[in-house]
């Protein structure tokens, strides 16, 4: 394909999209699917075929719109509405054109804070194009980005927008995208490769999920365009195993590309190839890490290993290896397309750009949000998220996951920044955000995420291997009652050892948790240990009738 | 997640097995795609067997402590055969918000631990860490379908139903 | 081969480019504690019990891994590392079933010596006491998962230098553990040669020799980096 091509097929897709009186978008993504999805664009699509409107109607599956809890979500092209609980039985409504009065009920409210208050790049397409037509992508935009860069750019001038654009990567880490490319780009060897990191392993985080399921073609562009800028000519997507419908699309999408030689040899008539594979993940939060990744694609065991040699010097079988995560990929085209200095005036002087989260817990909006880099937590939970159902307090947000931290109710007003959220214990992880109301106890909380941990600590270095264990030892034992002063003096310790010792951040990382809670929530740990008492009331505690004191003398 | 056939009728297995040679081939027998022919071998055998294990050593001409090294580090393999029926329990942050804990005790009481199949072989149990569904939390996956904001009641209902003691 | 000079607890050394710290600091008469590490096969920076403090890196380094730098400063033997390392000694302890008075290594054993040196009296930590099994099924030798301390010594000594690979962990995280072939028992094992160097390597009584009483049996650890050098330094005798 060329260019010319490109633009062509766009403007005829555009042109077929506009003769059509109704397009219906019914979201297919992983949220609304497992609300019952598929049964209502089934029921569309034989109301469409019963009523003979095939011409003039259309119905397509899209990536995730963001409300999950309010889902199934469908929405129509004509009027833009978006339809909530939609069930198979309102078919007939809307294929008829019915919508805006029949259900209006469920209609959302497009100005509500939650849609009004975000600001879409990486989930631009999201519930707007067909993830499983390329046509669709085509038609929004879609590889003209690839097209500019690789046939109007040189490798490092892309780099250069890269660097321009001070997007930082989204996988936990925040390492400057440009450098990292540019150092790969330096390495004077042939052989180089991409890595997509898919493994998104932090439990209550689905962004990257939803990004691959609702736009796959974006995620194929950005590792083309970063293939062409550091000389790779072969990509891997490194998939969770558990994402099914993600692969699946992936491998349509990859399909697809290939067919029209977006990706594959000789792209847009130029010299540049690009294939990329998929390999698929086996059950292991560690595979996350990059050098624990690189090991599972080469068929080993999926334990880190130490750093340095960092990836870009010496990465998948020794080559330098550009590793990046699923949003950072998907950052990429919109940045060639418009320029660095466009996504430069987005966010904060530090943290340029846009986040997605994932929310979830005792929060009204569960689902998919992307915000601007320092948006307030307040704006996040309270305004877009809907607050904490039945009229219950805020108690903390937790951000990071198994490496991250929770957030009290003083630093609602933060803004959301890697700088940010580091000061206050916290890290902006890869975008899982998990409310927290008083039902929540957050020695138990942090029991969780210790249990997270241990379970999935590759065993490779001791501190993590047997730290993990004994650090859960002890935060069960407080949440049962079992445990005196001395237990939270070692279970400091023990975190300072597993931060300054451990081989690889799952170790390194693990004490975030115990220590945020401890830091803003002593009191708890207090009470459980002294009292014998759950202040959330969520702990199951013998009575406080045998001293600890005893048991320390 | 990757549908798991389970292993049974002979008359099918010369296919599995050229099914598993084809998969091996295309790799051209590369030991660095272990992982995706162990994924392969479990999706046509429904776990893996020693026999399974020796054979894809041999073939890819790996030592047979690799193979059982790695098939035993990631949880997606399974190296005993499966329940007659099976539940994913998601352990995820929300789901664990929204009382997880609560329907794995159920399992674990009533059925098996995670990652174990009763002893009856009814149930086989399985923690998984966010399967995506935070929006119905808590949320398990049984026989392949989402049962939604389950409670322990409904779960415990649902364990009567089946038959399981 | 370019020289390196740097500080090691205050002494002014040299090494060459490329040579670790450890092995630096060992030339020099600074021996730091170790239990991955052994002479003649890859390292793989396991244990942490090498982390030193290099001057202006935030991050405690592994010396085993980290080669030597120009103008390097180097310490090995501050209170935190001290500390650090007597907590990885009672995570060993408090993880398996070590009982040295009815080891055959006691004695000789490099976690008991660890622990002397350290001065570690007793663990704070709990003991968890796992259930785990003692394999003789070999003719002449056996492995005790009791006192296994997972630091990966014998895989790579099997795996590099007698070619055979043998070993290798299964599972993972608190659950991995050390098995021959495809998890049968060691006497039943295809690739082994009974060659016994990973008998030789291992640091506490884990793997031993058959026949030998407590506190009998003495290990010889150098006898590797010997025969790996053997034939690059033709010198085949000791
Ligand atoms: C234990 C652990 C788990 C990780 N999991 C992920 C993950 O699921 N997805 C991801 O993109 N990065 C993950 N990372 C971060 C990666 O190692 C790596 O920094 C990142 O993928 C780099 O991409 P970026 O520069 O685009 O952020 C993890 C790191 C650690 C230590
Ligand atoms: S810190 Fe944990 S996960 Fe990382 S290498 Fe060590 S044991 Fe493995
Ligand atoms: S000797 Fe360096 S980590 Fe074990």
């Amino acid at each position: 394909m060329t260019f010319e091509d490109l633009l062509e097929q766009q403007a005829k897709e555009i042109a077929r999209q506009q003769g059509l009186r109704e397009r219906i978008y019914c979201c297919t993504a992983a949220g609304c699917v497992s609300s019952g999805a598929d049964a209502i664009k089934k029921a569309i699509d034989e109301e469409i075929k019963a009523r003979g409107v095939g011409a003039e109607v259309e119905c397509c599956g899209t990536g995730c719109m963001g409300l999950c809890s309010k889902g199934p979500l469908v929405r129509t092209q004509s009027d833009g509405t978006i339809y909530a609980a939609v069930t198979p039985e309102d078919a007939g409504a809307l294929v008829a054109g019915q919508g805006a009065n029949l259900l209006a009920d469920r209609k959302l409210d497009p100005q509500a804070d939650f849609f009004i208050k975000q600001e879409k790049i990486v989930l631009a397409n999201s519930g707007t194009v067909d993830p499983e037509r390329l046509s669709d992508y085509i038609a929004a935009g879609g590889y003209q980005a690839l097209a500019r860069a690789v046939m109007e750019l040189t490798p490092q001038q892309v780099i250069e927008e890269v660097k321009r654009s001070g997007l930082r990567g989204r996988g936990g880490a925040g390492y400057s995208t440009g450098l990292k490319w540019e150092l790969v780009a330096k390495q004077p060897v042939d052989t180089k490769y991409v890595v997509c990191n898919a493994d998104e392993g932090d439990p209550g985080a689905f962004m990257d999920r939803s990004i691959l399921e609702g736009d796959p073609h974006r995620v194929l562009e950005g590792m083309a365009i970063a293939g062409y800028a550091v000389g790779a000519q072969q990509g891997y997507i490194y998939v969770r195993g558990e994402y099914g419908l993600a692969i699946q699309r992936l491998q349509a999408a990859i399909k697809q590309a290939e067919r029209e030689r977006l990706l594959g040899s000789r792209i847009f008539e130029d010299n540049f190839q690009f294939r990329i594979d998929l390999r698929i993940g086996a059950g292991a939060f560690v595979c996350g890490e990059e050098t624990a990744l690189i090991a599972s694609i080469e068929g080993k065991r999926g334990q880190p290993r130490q750093r340095p040699p960092y990836p870009p010097e010496s990465g998948l079988w020794g080559k330098p290896t550009l590793l990046n995560n699923v949003e950072t990929f998907g950052n990429i085209a919109p940045i060639v397309a418009k320029g660095g200095d466009w996504f430069a005036t987005i966010g904060t002087p530090t943290s340029k750009g846009t986040k997605v989260f994932a929310l979830a817990g005792k929060i009204e909006n569960t689902g998919l949000i992307e915000v601007p880099m320092g948006t307030s937590l307040r704006t996040i939970v309270f305004e877009i998220g809907g607050g904490i159902p039945e009229g219950r307090a805020f108690k903390a947000a937790q951000t990071g996951g198994p490496s991250g931290g929770c957030i009290p109710p003083q630093f609602l007003d933060i803004p959301v920044d890697y700088e940010s959220l580091h000061k206050i214990g916290s890290i902006m992880g890869s975008g899982g955000l998990i409310v927290m109301d008083d039902t929540s106890c957050m020695v138990d909380v942090a029991r969780f995420f210790m249990d997270f941990c241990m379970d999935e600590s590759c065993g490779k270095c001791i501190p993590c291997r047997a730290g993990t264990v004994q650090m859960h030892d002890i935060l069960q034992r407080i949440t049962k009652g079992e445990a005196n002063e001395n237990d939270v003096a070692l279970l400091e310790q023990l975190a300072k050892l597993l931060r300054e010792t451990s081989l690889c951040g799952l170790g390194q990382t693990a004490p975030n948790p115990v220590m945020s809670t401890l830091n803003y929530f002593s009191g708890e740990y207090e009470a459980h240990i002294r009292d014998h008492r759950c202040p959330a009331g969520h702990c199951v505690l013998p009575a406080a009738a045998s001293s600890n004191r005893e048991v320390q003398a | 997640m990757p549908v798991v056939t389970k292993p049974d009728v002979p008359a099918v297995k010369d296919n599995r097995e050229r099914f598993l040679e084809r998969a091996m081939s295309r790799h051209h027998y590369s030991g660095d795609a272990l992982i995706e022919v162990l994924h392969t071998a479990q999706e046509l055998y429904g776990f893996l067997t020693p026999a399974l294990l020796k054979t894809i050593a041999r073939k890819l001409r790996l030592p047979p402590s690799r193979v059982l090294g790695v098939a035993t580090f990631y949880h997606f393999f399974s190296l005993e055969p499966k329940g007659e029926h099976s539940m994913i329990v998601c352990t995820g942050t929300a789901c664990y918000v929204a009382g997880a804990q609560g329907l794995m005790r159920v399992l674990e009481h009533r059925c098996a631990k995670a990652g174990s199949t009763s002893p009856d072989g009814k149930m086989s149990v399985q923690a998984a860490r966010c399967i995506g569904s935070c929006g119905l939390a808590p949320a398990v996956i049984y026989d392949g379908k989402i049962l939604p904001r389950l409670t322990p009641d409904q779960l415990n209902a649902e364990l009567d139903r089946i038959g399981v003691k | 081969m370019s020289v390196r000079t740097l500080e090691i607890d205050g002494k002014a050394v040299t090494g060459v480019a490329g040579q670790s710290i450890f092995s630096v600091a060992w030339d020099n008469g600074i021996h730091i504690p170790r239990l991955c590490h052994v002479g003649g096969v890859s390292d793989v920076g396991a244990c942490r019990l090498c982390m030193v403090e290099v001057e202006g890196q935030r991050k405690l380094v592994a010396a085993c891994m980290t080669p030597v730098e120009e103008g390097m400063v180097i310490r090995t033997n501050t209170e935190q590392l001290l500390a650090h390392r007597r907590l990885i000694v009672e995570l060993l302890f408090a993880e398996r079933n070590h009982i040295c008075a009815v080891c055959v290594v006691n004695g000789a054993c490099e976690l008991q010596d660890l622990a002397a040196s350290l001065g570690i009296d007793h663990v704070r930590l709990r003991y968890r006491f796992p259930t785990l099994s003692v394999d003789t099924s070999h003719e002449r030798f056996g492995l005790d998962h009791n006192r296994c301390v997972l630091c990966s010594r014998c895989i790579r000594v099997c795996d590099e230098v007698e070619g055979a690979h043998t070993w290798d962990f299964s599972g993972r995280g608190v659950n991995s553990l050390l098995i021959s072939d495809l998890g049968e028992a060691w006497g039943e094992s295809e690739s082994c040669t009974s060659c016994g160097k990973c008998v030789q390597v291992c640091p506490t009584g884990a793997l031993f020799a058959k026949g030998k009483m407590v506190s009998e049996m003495r290990k010889d650890r150098r006898f590797l980096k010997y025969i790996v050098t053997a034939r690059e330094k033709h010198e085949w005798v000791r």
